[in-house]
């Protein structure tokens, strides 16, 4: 049924739909209309969940695990210093394997004081051993929520997965979404049963001590290994979704007007959206430009980008967040993907939209302006910082 | 009797740390002991103390009395100390 | 004798003896193995064997970082036979909540949930959550089980470490840097929260560590007991005195036992007393104090005695349950 609402109440109704079983839930802008959602949801009887009012994010992701382990199908969103703050966290849920789905509002980090969009807080989190995903719409948000319980349950994959949406962009903006109904749900998705669990019938103990000639490195490996199934496991998924609930999920990546660019701009969130919309403005005027929207950023998709951006003479990568004393860390692992390419593209990163500074579409054209002829001149300016204020001064790199 | 599980490379180990082989065989603690409690039944009141008191669970109460497993028992001391009647001696372990 | 989990029976008694064998003080039945790696004469090592004596085998419990992380060996060894869960150090609260709720969820009624964390991730890193999950009334019982230092880490301070003990990051030392901050009291704590039943107990009494971790067993929500357990590495006294040390604890008030429910105080009165100076002389922690030292702790050891014992008489009146 098509209802008129929120990325936010779209996240919370997916909790739903999903049947989560435990939501630790903590608030902070701009998540927090998803946990009140959810809040009425199980206030009313329509959500049969343990709505757990935790006292800090790190205690919701600390439950969130351990109700995994005793058998839960759990769900937690956060946003900025909420998702820092789980940091640790982060790495054991993936160490656990407990497949705990999130929803994660990208928003700036502090100081100063930010609630706008920017995805450092996801990114920051990129070696914890999560899936994540960037969204585009609220739609998306609410079937890669779907996708990911689906996925992530599987006994070979148990990995959790944080769903990123930007904030107020999508968090607070109304759209169109296609939701489906609990029973179109229940016939997609199967009941959690986790073989390893907590359960007084079959004692055991989670998490012992490993000395350096033990399996440490091997359990390390087995994330690793997981990532690499699941790559595969969400294109499985995303043709019985498609047949299951009559609309595509697509694949790792999207490719806009890309197969016969010269020139090709990388991104990821709603700024590809707003791109897709330069690419039709410079395509009018003449010149063969495209996007490449990357939805999955672990696993990464290396494979589908070499591919997607095979032909392209000029890549130029938005990054909408910055590894300080590097350059953007998008725009470096598109790179390292395409090193080894038989043909590599000049490349330049732009780093863009930081604490939530407006990308227009007219920005993004003056993005394909800069990698206008690039590829014949070389790249002057590796790393550029987009709509700065005094950006004329800045020191070249 | 539980198997002793073998594991030998990533694909046999359970995706996650975890693990039910009890210790008492994985890892008998007997070594440890500088000193080894012998119990001098002749004395003994069978209250039971020296196997409540002990740490490690290595005093069995056997038909009604105690009996050291000398694979686990760690030597402390605790059981003579608090016996009662002062029946069980901590006696120097020496290599045979 | 060792079981393996699930309906193994609780024998109160062990079979017949030549000379008339007294029914056995507790539980037989072990559900903790022995060759864990406690050292000897570990007092929290008593402290879990009697909480699990309680409990029975419908248990699942958490350990955080803490001697007790270390303690059931490496992999793929445990001396646990009920289901176990290692976390993070600050987050034993937090995980109950998790396990409890996910018990909720799937009608799992008659399992107990325990958390089992040490001073340092209690009074210190734990604090936060350990008061989330009372606050929000998950129904579990928290242990902390008190060797009143970073024991595992190799003896620094807590804030559980009590006022005169040296430690490595407080060595005496010229400047006399011993732990100078008074011991946090958890268990006031609590019942600042409003907890429906918390207690200490100590290694020394089993049967009243027995009892209160089985009436915390019957709360509709948390409890909190506090386990006095000596530490012969820390505390430095050979490993076969610990219930001596303990015994000396509570005799001394330096350790009192009382539970409170529903604010209602209620002290247990032991028949020994003994001067808090032999307490302090069987530990080397305490080597370096002098007499006019150990005098001042003597005073507020008393002090805080009397308070307790005023805190039982003032709240006699009240109803055990609101």
């Amino acid at each position: 049924m098509k209802k008129v609402i929120t990325g936010n109440y779209t996240a919370s109704y997916a909790a739903k739909l999903c049947r989560a079983e435990v939501v630790p839930a903590y608030p902070i802008t701009p998540q927090t209309s998803i946990v009140e959602k959810i809040a009425e949801f199980v206030s009313s009887g329509e959500m049969k969940a343990q709505y757990v009012k935790v006292e800090s994010e790190h205690t919701a992701m600390a439950a969130c695990i351990s109700a995994s382990y005793a058998g839960a199908r759990t769900f937690t969103a956060t946003s900025s210093h909420g998702l820092v703050l789980m940091h640790e966290m982060l790495h054991w849920a993936a160490g656990a394997r407990t497949p705990v789905i999130m929803a994660n509002v990208n928003r700036a980090l502090a100081p100063p004081w930010s609630v706008w969009a920017d995805h450092t807080d996801s990114i920051s989190q990129r070696d914890t051993g999560w899936i994540q995903f960037y969204c585009e719409s609220n739609q998306e948000v609410l079937d890669t929520i779907i996708m990911c319980y689906k996925v992530c349950e599987q006994p070979d994959i148990l990995l959790p997965a944080m769903v990123n949406m930007d904030a107020f962009i999508l968090s607070h903006t109304s759209e169109v979404v296609d939701v489906p109904t609990i029973e179109q749900v229940d016939a997609f998705l199967p009941r959690f049963e986790p073989e390893w669990k907590l359960d007084p019938d079959r004692p055991m103990s989670f998490g012992s001590l490993s000395p350096p000639a033990s399996f440490y490195m091997e359990w390390r490996y087995g994330i690793q290994h997981a990532m690499d199934l699941a790559a595969k496991r969400f294109l499985d998924e995303s043709r019985h979704f498609e047949r299951h609930f009559g609309r595509p999920w697509g694949g790792l990546i999207e490719e806009y007007r890309a197969s016969d660019a010269d020139a090709v701009l990388v991104a990821m969130g709603t700024m590809a959206s707003t791109a897709k919309e330069a690419v039709d403005q410079v395509r009018a005027k003449g010149r063969k430009v495209g996007l490449v929207r990357l939805k999955a950023f672990r696993p990464f998709p290396s494979k589908e980008l070499r591919e997607a951006l095979k032909g392209a003479k000029a890549v130029g990568v938005m990054d909408r967040s910055h590894t300080f004393g590097h350059e953007g860390p998008l725009f470096s692992e598109v790179k390292a993907a395409l090193y080894n390419a038989p043909k590599r593209p000049a490349m330049a990163g732009f780093t863009i939209g930081l604490g939530g500074r407006d990308i227009l579409d007219s920005t993004v054209v003056g993005l394909f302006e800069r990698l206008h002829g690039v590829a014949e001149r070389g790249v002057t300016k590796e790393v550029e910082w987009i709509d700065l204020r005094g950006a004329e001064e800045e020191v070249a790199r | 009797m539980v198997d002793k599980p073998n594991y030998r490379t990533w694909k046999d180990i359970p995706p996650m740390p975890v693990c039910w082989y009890p210790s008492s065989l994985g890892n008998p603690t007997g070594g440890w002991r500088t000193f080894r409690p012998i119990i001098h039944m002749d004395k003994c009141i069978h209250c039971a103390l020296c196997w409540q008191s002990c740490p490690d669970a290595a005093i069995r109460w056997v038909e009604g009395s105690p009996d050291v497993d000398y694979d686990e028992c760690k030597g402390c001391g605790i059981c003579a100390y608090e016996c009662p009647v002062k029946t069980i001696e901590m006696v120097l372990e020496v290599k045979e | 004798m060792t079981a393996k989990g699930g309906k193994a029976a609780e024998a109160g008694a062990a079979g017949g003896g030549a000379k008339g064998p007294k029914k056995l003080p507790m539980s037989e039945l072990e559900l903790m193995h022995p060759g864990h790696v406690g050292c000897l004469g570990c007092g929290a090592c008593n402290a879990m064997r009697y909480a699990l004596k309680a409990t029975g085998p419908r248990t699942i419990i958490s350990v955080p970082a803490c001697c007790w992380a270390v303690m059931p060996g490496n992999f793929p060894n445990t001396c646990f036979n009920i289901p176990h869960i290692n976390t993070a150090f600050e987050v034993t609260g937090a995980s109950l909540s998790g396990i409890r709720a996910a018990l909720d969820a799937r009608g799992v009624k008659d399992v107990t949930v325990m958390g089992w964390a040490g001073d340092g991730g209690t009074a210190d890193i734990g604090i936060q959550s350990l008061s989330g999950m009372v606050e929000r009334g998950t129904r579990a019982i928290y242990v902390m089980y008190d060797n009143e230092a970073y024991m595992n880490t190799g003896i620094q301070r807590s804030s559980s470490t009590p006022v005169g003990a040296w430690t490595t990051t407080t060595p005496v030392g010229a400047i006399r840097d011993y732990k100078r901050a008074p011991k946090k009291n958890m268990v006031e704590i609590m019942v600042a929260h409003g907890i429906p039943y918390t207690a200490t107990a100590s290694i020394a009494w089993p049967k009243d560590l027995i009892e209160k971790v089985q009436k915390a067993m019957q709360v509709a929500g948390p409890s909190f007991i506090h386990v006095f357990a000596p530490c012969p590495t820390g505390w430095r006294y050979p490993p076969e005195r610990t219930f001596e040390v303990a015994r000396m604890a509570t005799q001394s008030h330096m350790f009192p036992l009382y539970e409170v429910e529903h604010g209602v105080y209620k002290v247990k009165q032991v028949k020994k007393e003994t001067p808090l100076k032999d307490y302090l002389a069987a530990q080397g922690r305490f080597r370096h104090l002098t007499e006019d030292e150990i005098a001042t702790m003597q005073t507020n050891v008393d002090r805080w005695w009397r308070t307790l014992l005023a805190r039982e008489r003032a709240t006699a009146e009240l109803a055990p349950s609101p």
